[in-house]
């Protein structure tokens, strides 16, 4: 099946001089939920501004659904919906007339049963009479989440979504996104929160200097990049990892009571047999043995700094 | 043609009318008055009649010009800048609208607010002065123009503006002394022969002179030209707006 965005050699670099993407190229599949990840500057959000239309491209195409995000606009803009970072309403309107005026530009007769809906969704409907300036923070980030449903999109962005938002929202704003990929929505989300991508994407982008580094599945990615440590504490502090360990290139943590061994999980051996046979040999007394996996974060941080 | 969105626009603006009635409508009416009061009643019970129409009546024309000018331009600006100034221009950019539908929207409801406001001048005017309107289609014809015209002028200011300086230069520094030079309290005829031709510089001397003439049938310069110079300006502002719209000015990066 055709990718329902697909973004090729997209350049773009801003006035300035500033190179905010650097050729980028990615498809998107339709009814995923991917997650881009990356530091500040990264480009994730002018990747985000070129689909959406809020920046022009200098370089490269994005289509969306088939068509071109410059040339047939309002094909795919029809298609998109945008939660933007910055939390950025007007203050004198009420929250049901904001709503219903982001379908309205959408093209889209009013439909008072599904804002209805959007409202009660994102527990906002007691709140559809009060004007903007009214709500606080997290109130505010539900009002730009309702506006982008509003018009039944069929790709969602969301750029930051949980950045300042109490746990009440991101529930409410996890269940809604279950929601929408259960009806088939393409969700396409950046965050910092790497927990987050580790819980709810299928696939995970990782951005870094206008490049992408790599797009995954987040499973594969997991095992793919995934080490695992082997943390052995020891009864007696030691001084020295005994000479007789030394091929295993143990670190020694916790003054000394603890004992690190990193292995490959797809590794053909793991060495952990030989290991602790080896200790035993020692003669060291053993207090406990945990394994660690490492998670998407540690795999992100080791990407970003191995690239730059 | 995305119908929806120009409604939706065309609404929202309005919306922002009706929550501001005191500024949008009341206080324009309140400051023509006093013109009228002063103007008309005070100091030109004093004056003669100019070309044969009393100066209250004789002024009329300028005052709702001057009015439809300023509110026009006013509420044309600001209605896209503040959308610019609080971030909410995203949702404009991202939506499947061309720049002839946010245009429509926009300078719609400007327009629409200056006539209101105009309409409520020309009422106001009949209370203090003896009206009669001869050409009342031209009257429409010149009003309507002027309003889309100078709205659009707005809507320029508006995305051009970088700042609340910037977006109050125009209609507070330009405007004002334009219509006021323009033959709104006076005709031209009374200036020397130079300061006559200077005045033909000034555009809104066409307007006020076309206006004027549809009401009483008198005019500085032919209501002709008058009209073929709204033309001109509502042209200028329309290629304008499409530059904008081709180049995603000042609007998009």
């Amino acid at each position: 099946m055709a990718p329902i965005v697909s973004v090729s050699n997209l350049s773009k670099t801003y006035k300035g001089g500033f190179q905010a993407l650097k050729g980028v190229s990615l498809d998107i599949e339709e009814g995923e939920i991917l997650a881009l990840l990356g530091p500040n500057g990264a480009g994730k959000t002018t990747m985000i501004s070129i689909i959406c239309g809020l920046v022009n491209p200098t370089g490269g195409q994005v289509l969306v659904g088939g068509f071109d995000v410059v040339k047939d606009f309002r094909q795919t803009r029809s298609m998109i919906g945008l939660v933007p970072q910055e939390l950025t309403t007007d203050a004198f309107e009420t929250v049901w007339n904001t709503v219903s005026f982001t379908r309205g530009l959408h093209g889209k007769k009013a439909d008072p049963k599904h804002i209805e809906k959007v409202l009660r969704d994102l527990s906002l409907y007691d709140k559809k009479d009060n004007m903007l300036r009214e709500l606080s923070g997290g109130m505010k980030r539900r009002v730009l989440i309702a506006k982008a449903l509003s018009h039944e999109p069929k790709i969602l962005f969301l750029d930051e979504p949980t950045a300042g938002v109490d746990v009440n929202l991101r529930k409410d704003m996890w269940r809604v996104v279950e929601d929408l990929r259960a009806s088939g929505v393409t969700i396409i989300l950046t965050t910092h929160y790497i927990e987050e991508a580790e819980e709810i994407a299928d696939r995970i982008g990782v951005i870094n200097g206008g490049n992408i580094l790599l797009v995954e599945d987040k499973a594969a990615l997991m095992a793919k990049l995934g080490k695992k440590e082997l943390r052995i504490d020891v009864s007696e502090p030691l001084t020295a990892v005994p000479d007789a360990l030394a091929p295993y290139r143990l670190k020694l943590e916790n003054n000394g009571t603890s004992l690190v061994y990193q292995y490959d999980t797809k590794g053909e051996r793991t060495g952990i047999t030989a290991l602790l046979a080896d200790l035993a040999e020692t003669g060291i007394k053993l207090r406990d043995i945990s394994t660690h996996q490492s998670s998407l974060e540690d795999i992100f941080v080791e990407l970003v700094e191995a690239r730059s | 043609m995305n119908f929806e969105a120009v409604k939706a626009i065309y609404l929202f603006e309005m919306a922002r009318t009706r929550r501001t009635l005191l500024q949008s409508v009341v206080s324009p009416v309140i400051s023509t008055s006093l013109y009228f009061i002063v103007f008309g009643a005070a100091i030109g019970s004093r004056i003669q009649e100019v070309e044969g129409v009393s100066y209250g009546a004789f002024i009329t024309p300028g005052l709702i010009m001057l009015t439809l000018l300023t509110q026009c331009v006013g509420n044309g600006s600001f209605g896209i800048y503040f959308p610019k100034f609080t971030g909410t221009i995203y949702e404009i950019l991202s939506a499947p609208v061309s720049m002839v539908e946010i245009v429509l929207g926009y300078v719609g409801a400007a327009a629409t607010k200056g006539m209101m406001v105009g309409l409520i001048i020309l009422a106001t005017a009949a209370l203090f002065v003896d009206l009669s309107i001869a050409h009342p289609a031209m009257m429409l014809l010149f009003f309507v123009l002027t309003a889309i015209t100078f709205s659009l002028f707005g809507f320029i200011i508006g995305i051009w503006a970088g700042n609340f300086e910037q977006l109050n230069l125009i209609p507070m520094l330009v405007i004002p002394p334009l219509t006021f030079l323009g033959g709104s309290f006076y005709s031209v005829n009374m200036l020397s022969p130079f300061w006559q031709t200077v005045s033909h510089f000034n555009p809104v001397l066409y307007l006020v002179s076309g206006f004027r003439w549809s009401f009483f049938e008198i005019a500085d310069v032919n209501p002709i030209i008058s009209l073929f110079m709204v033309g001109l300006f509502l042209l200028i502002c329309l290629g304008v707006v499409a530059y904008i719209f081709r180049t995603g000015y000042k609007l998009k990066n």
